[in-house]
């Protein structure tokens, strides 16, 4: 335990200085109290250039989005390979128009999460150069996890 | 389950109608016995069943894999003639959940085999959905796609358990009528 509060010792605080520089880089942006980056979308493509370009987080560890009714939101997990900094930015959309542009030409591992997204919330990723449904049959109707899909069981 | 012997029986049969000692029957029937071809064929059938190597999910590491392994050695009964094409198999082992996207691929699979053929539906996917039956995307039992010779419960079923299930195959296989299931 000595050892992991000695390097979280270490780390917050240069967590927060990267968000602070950031924030200070990118006054668009929010930064929540737990440390989550909210970005607009029309100024997204920018930040996340700046901050592979920039700031050095190289790799995009994990996209997903949320369904909240109200609207969705598309989130991003960015990591310094070899060092323990990652950022976690959400990008909030209108549920009935979910369209954000596509993180491939900076990431290509963006390629088949953004399928899934794609397939499963029916979030439109702009200039993606393969966007088909990736887990689903191709003539699949609507997006299954969505919260108001409505679909019938196999009970009898 | 008690498979009667029925090449004995009906050899046994024409020699009393021939009028021969009792004494000659016996020694004839133990050497010799007569029956109609196709259920000389489905002896045959039965003790050399060809599976398909296809695997669905978590069910084939214990139905096509550990059952054929050291342990357990299917090989004894002469099951382990493990085929990857459809065109050269007798049984289909479906192992695991079927969802929605394999259905079409399962049926093509099924439709490619020759006949005689024979489907043993292995474990609670296979069966009926099993967990994942309330699911957007699984089909609630393989059996409404294809018919299904023997059901074999399990999550998954152990591998002495799909033994089993190759042994009522093969009582079955005897006793049909004629090759057609």
């Amino acid at each position: 335990m000595d050892d992991i509060s000695n390097v979280s010792k270490i780390t917050e605080p240069v967590q927060k200085r990267i968000l602070a520089k950031i924030a200070a880089a990118h006054p668009e942006i929010n930064v929540s109290e737990a440390g989550h980056l909210h970005v607009p979308v029309d100024s997204l493509t920018a930040v996340m250039r700046d901050l592979k370009e920039n700031f050095g987080f190289d790799y995009l560890s994990n996209v997903t989005a949320v369904d909240y009714l109200e609207y969705m939101n598309v989130v991003y997990d960015l990591c310094r390979v070899g060092t323990p900094y990652m950022l976690h930015i959400i990008v909030r959309i209108d549920r009935e128009n979910p369209v954000v542009p596509s993180m491939v030409p900076l990431w290509g591992g963006a390629l088949w999460q953004e399928r899934e997204i794609y397939d499963l919330l029916g979030v439109i990723f702009t200039k993606h150069p393969d966007l088909r449904r990736i887990l689903l049959d191709d003539t699949w109707e609507d997006h299954p996890l969505r919260r108001d899909y409505q679909w019938m069981s196999g009970r009898d | 389950m008690e498979v009667k012997d029925e090449f004995r029986e009906e050899t046994t049969k024409r020699l009393k109608n021939l009028g021969v000692d009792p004494a000659v029957i016996g020694e004839v029937t133990r050497l010799v016995n007569v029956g109609p071809l196709e259920k000389l064929l489905n002896l045959a059938r039965s003790d050399s069943l060809w599976p398909m190597g296809f695997g669905l999910a978590c069910c084939a590491i214990e139905g096509l894999m550990a059952s054929n392994m050291a342990r357990f050695d299917l090989a004894r009964f002469g099951y382990e003639v493990m085929r990857a094409s459809p065109r050269q198999a007798d049984v289909m082992l479906v192992c695991g959940t079927v969802t929605k996207k394999i259905a079409p691929i399962v049926v093509r699979l099924y439709e490619q085999m020759p006949e005689p053929k024979y489907v043993i539906a292995m474990g609670s996917c296979a069966i009926s959905g099993g967990p994942f039956v309330d699911s957007y995307n699984v089909v609630p039992g393989v059996d409404t796609l294809i018919p299904v010779d023997v059901y074999l419960p399990g999550c998954p079923p152990r591998p002495d358990a799909v033994i089993h299930a190759f042994m009522q195959l093969k009582a079955k296989i005897n006793q049909a009528k004629g090759g057609k299931r």
